[in-house]
């Protein structure tokens, strides 16, 4: 025994020493390309640095971390330590969408978008008060293994693998897609190359070395997503409240944002341009029916109003407004159709900005109260899926005791929050700058980043002139939640290097993400459907040759899936966690916290929770209704006008009560399950049964 | 395998402490957040408060129960002859 411990202990010793100088390594190497960009190298070619040298340090602990032992393959030896363990979970759990769409989706919903926030962090309580020691102690190697194991029999197996395959295929969807947009942004190649070059990098990774390679990997994905996320805020917040961390003194900004709000809102000029926003949007929501009409009209209302400026002599800055306007107005059809796309967001800005810090705005008092119930509706969904999506929950069986799974959920909290707790800090700042540097500006002398922005891609970014007095109103700028973290860096005005390295950061969010949840898929098809169903006298070097070849096929249909760009990826993220909380988290807590729960409990309560579940999203979301041809309005399908999102809501109670009444109906389990519960609860028992897989 | 007593203490001091950060949680995330209207009148570090508690105060409060359990979990381990040696 202390000789493993004291081989546990020099391997922390080596990894904090390889991290480290990993660590310097990267920031010399961001450093080398700072200089070099001084010199005069391209903004392509940093991009392409940033993008290939990652891939290829990936690449490289995948190579070194190749396996085919089960334990290694499957759990990384058992060996990860939990300071180690709780970044590896930090990147697996920092989606594309936590790196990019979180302070995008804050800046534009205020409060409201906090759920997301809350939700996200919060659900590690349950994970480690409910989970992570237990199935640390429990010891096989995937979340299925556990459900088969404590219930018996195929079927908790088989509807844990359907599960853990519909929501882990859902999120991963959203990943790759993610890592298309980026490759495609930050280097120029198509998105679909992007898209291949990317599952290149998570496939030498997760393919070579399953749980051991992705493990240390994601440790240094985590790296290079922290630093990249906090570089530039920590420098915008030295620009707006004058200490290196923001995050503790943005009430002062927070205050003069509201200060700022309320002067927009009384101003004539946003009185006018808000009147004619929703106009504007109308005209470009049905500009697609004929671009070539739609573009020859825009062209015809400048050249008049430039006409009308120059006769009423207008100041220079107006005139040189139109002017410009009409310079890049494109001529060309596709270009044309994505500045009308653009211009149809202008619709929301009919209403005056609402206030950031406002918890549940409405009209009147029972639409708050339904925006408060959505609130809490979301933060409950986020929070039970967190503690019930496979690729977490498998994270803590990687560790070498039960002590440190416990320890590593702390760490993997600290880790998160410190992301999730500077976005709503990133998301103020960049509002301040927004309203108190561009709103108000000269549209003949815009800031830096929204003149090159705007160029870049009009849904992120759309600045029109609305009432030609060439001057910038809140009212007349359209923004999409992606571009608050893209642009930062140049709001900040730091140089190009800084804008490479978040899309670094964004790409290492996204794969790491994408490595964890594939491998879940592969494993639940390798090693449980396989394995455990199929074929249970597989040797091991097969069983792990079956899991990487799945793994392969799973990659290559999720690249396909997402090369048809499927809509509305929070939507799809957010679905994923409804579903998970359903099926999962009422059968396993109850199968660690009531010895009483039974197999015919826990196949009815899944069925029922992730059925309820299915059913709600169906009749609530527009895509699913036109799919199935649901017709009445989606309010008389609500209840308590709960949105599609939060459908766990209702899965997770429904599945808990059903798992109880039906244990209760049905006879108790057998003295080897009470045995097992027992074994679980206690990291070390007397005369204890063995469970861990090999 | 036989349970002695000092194992069923183990075991319901666990649901103890478990039961009594659920309910911090449940404070910190639900009262919280159906309050954060009202909460918003009191000023904090310059924020109002509804909005510091969801954007950073719950965090926190997260952040701290975990510590709490596992600390007291890892000590109760030792003191009920249940841990697993003295790795870190």
């Amino acid at each position: 025994m202390s000789a493993v411990m004291s081989e546990n202990r020099a391997f922390l010793l080596q990894l904090r020493k390889y991290y480290g100088i990993y660590t310097g390594g990267f920031i010399a190497f961001v450093i080398a390309l700072a200089i070099a960009e001084q010199m005069g190298m391209s903004r392509q070619w940093i991009g392409y640095w940033f993008l290939f040298a990652t891939i290829a340090l990936y690449a490289v602990i995948g190579i070194m971390s190749r396996t085919v032992d089960a334990a290694e393959y499957y759990v990384a030896g058992r060996r990860v330590p939990a300071f180690f363990n709780g970044m590896a979970t930090g990147a697996d759990w920092m989606s594309a969408a936590s790196f990019i769409g979180m302070a995008g989706t804050l800046y534009l919903s205020g409060f409201d978008g906090l759920s997301f926030v809350m939700g996200w962090t919060g659900g590690y309580v349950l994970v480690a008060l409910f989970l992570a020691p237990y199935l640390r102690k429990f010891g096989q190697f995937t979340i299925p293994d556990f459900l088969g194991a404590r219930y018996g029999g195929n079927i908790v197996r088989s509807i844990g693998i359907f599960a853990a395959i519909l929501c882990s295929f859902t999120y991963v969807v959203a990943q790759i897609y993610g890592v298309g947009i980026i490759t495609s942004r930050f280097t120029g190649l198509e998105f679909g190359v992007g898209v291949f070059v990317g599952l290149g990098g998570i496939l030498v990774c997760s393919f070579l070395g399953g749980m051991r390679a992705v493990t240390w990997t994601q440790v240094a994905q985590y790296i290079i997503l922290i630093i990249a996320y906090l570089t530039p805020v920590v420098w915008l917040g030295i620009k707006h409240t004058g200490i290196p961390v923001p995050q503790i003194a943005y009430g002062a900004v927070l205050q003069k944002v509201a200060q700022l709000e309320k002067k927009i809102t009384d101003d004539p000029k946003e009185k006018e341009s808000r009147a004619l926003a929703k106009a504007a949007a109308d005209e470009a929501k049905a500009a697609p029916k004929d671009i070539a009409k739609a573009t020859a009209a825009r062209k015809e209302l400048l050249d008049k109003k430039l006409a009308e400026a120059k006769a009423s002599n207008q100041p220079p800055h107006v005139i040189k407004s139109i002017e410009d306007a009409i310079g890049y107005w494109p001529s060309d059809t596709t270009k044309a159709a994505g500045f009308f796309a653009g211009r149809a967001n202008l619709a929301a800005n009919a209403a005056p900005p609402r206030a950031h810090a406002e918890p549940f705005p409405g009209k009147d008092e029972a639409a708050r109260d339904a925006a408060r119930r959505n609130f809490l509706g979301i933060v409950f969904c986020m929070m039970f899926g967190t503690a019930a999506l496979p690729h977490i929950l498998m994270r803590y069986y990687t560790t070498p005791s039960v002590r440190q799974a416990r320890t590593s959920v702390f760490w993997s909290l600290f880790f998160i929050f410190l992301l999730y707790f500077t976005a709503p800090c990133l998301a103020v700042l960049a509002k301040y700058d927004v309203y108190s540097n561009l709103v108000g500006s000269r549209y003949s002398d815009l800031p830096a980043w929204a003149a090159a922005w705007r160029l870049v891609d009009p849904t992120l970014l759309t600045i029109t002139d609305l009432n030609f007095d060439g001057i910038v109103q809140l009212a007349e700028i359209a923004i999409g939640g992606d571009i608050i973290v893209l642009a930062t860096p140049e709001i900040a005005g730091l140089p190009y290097v800084v804008s490479g390295l978040v899309a670094a950061g964004g790409l290492a969010a996204a794969l790491s993400t994408a490595d964890g949840l594939l491998l879940t898929i592969a494993n639940a098809l390798g090693h449980d459907l396989y394995y455990k169903m199929i074929a249970p006298t597989a040797p091991t070097a097969r069983r792990v040759a079956v899991s990487k070849a799945l793994l392969l096929i799973v990659a290559i249909v999720a690249a396909w899936v997402t090369s048809y760009k499927p809509g509305n990826i929070l939507f799809l993220v957010g679905a994923a966690f409804s579903l998970a909380a359903s099926a999962f988290f009422p059968a396993l807590v109850l199968g660690v916290f009531w010895k009483r729960a039974n197999k015919w409990g826990a196949i009815c309560g899944m069925v029922a929770g992730l059925g309820i579940c299915m059913y709600y999203m169906s009749v609530t979301y527009p895509f699913f209704r036109d799919l199935l041809g649901v017709t009445q309005p989606i309010a008389s399908y609500q209840w308590w006008n709960m949105n599609a999102i939060s459908a766990g809501v209702f899965g997770v109670p429904v599945g808990l009560l059903t798992i109880w009444i039906v244990s209760l109906l049905t006879p108790a389990p057998e003295r080897q399950v009470q045995e097992l519960v027992d074994h679980v609860r206690y990291p070390v028992l007397s005369g204890d049964i063995e469970t861990r897989g090999t | 395998m036989q349970l002695t007593d000092k194992h069923r203490e183990y075991w319901h001091k666990n649901l103890v402490i478990t039961a009594i950060l659920m309910v911090v949680w449940f404070i910190a995330t639900f009262v919280e957040g159906w309050y954060a209207r009202e909460l918003n009148s009191v000023t904090f570090l310059g924020f109002p408060l509804g909005f510091y508690m969801s954007a950073q105060g719950s965090l926190i409060i997260y952040v701290v129960i975990i510590f709490i359990y596992a600390r007291y979990m890892n000590n109760l381990d030792k003191v009920y002859g249940v841990h697993e040696g003295d790795d870190e």
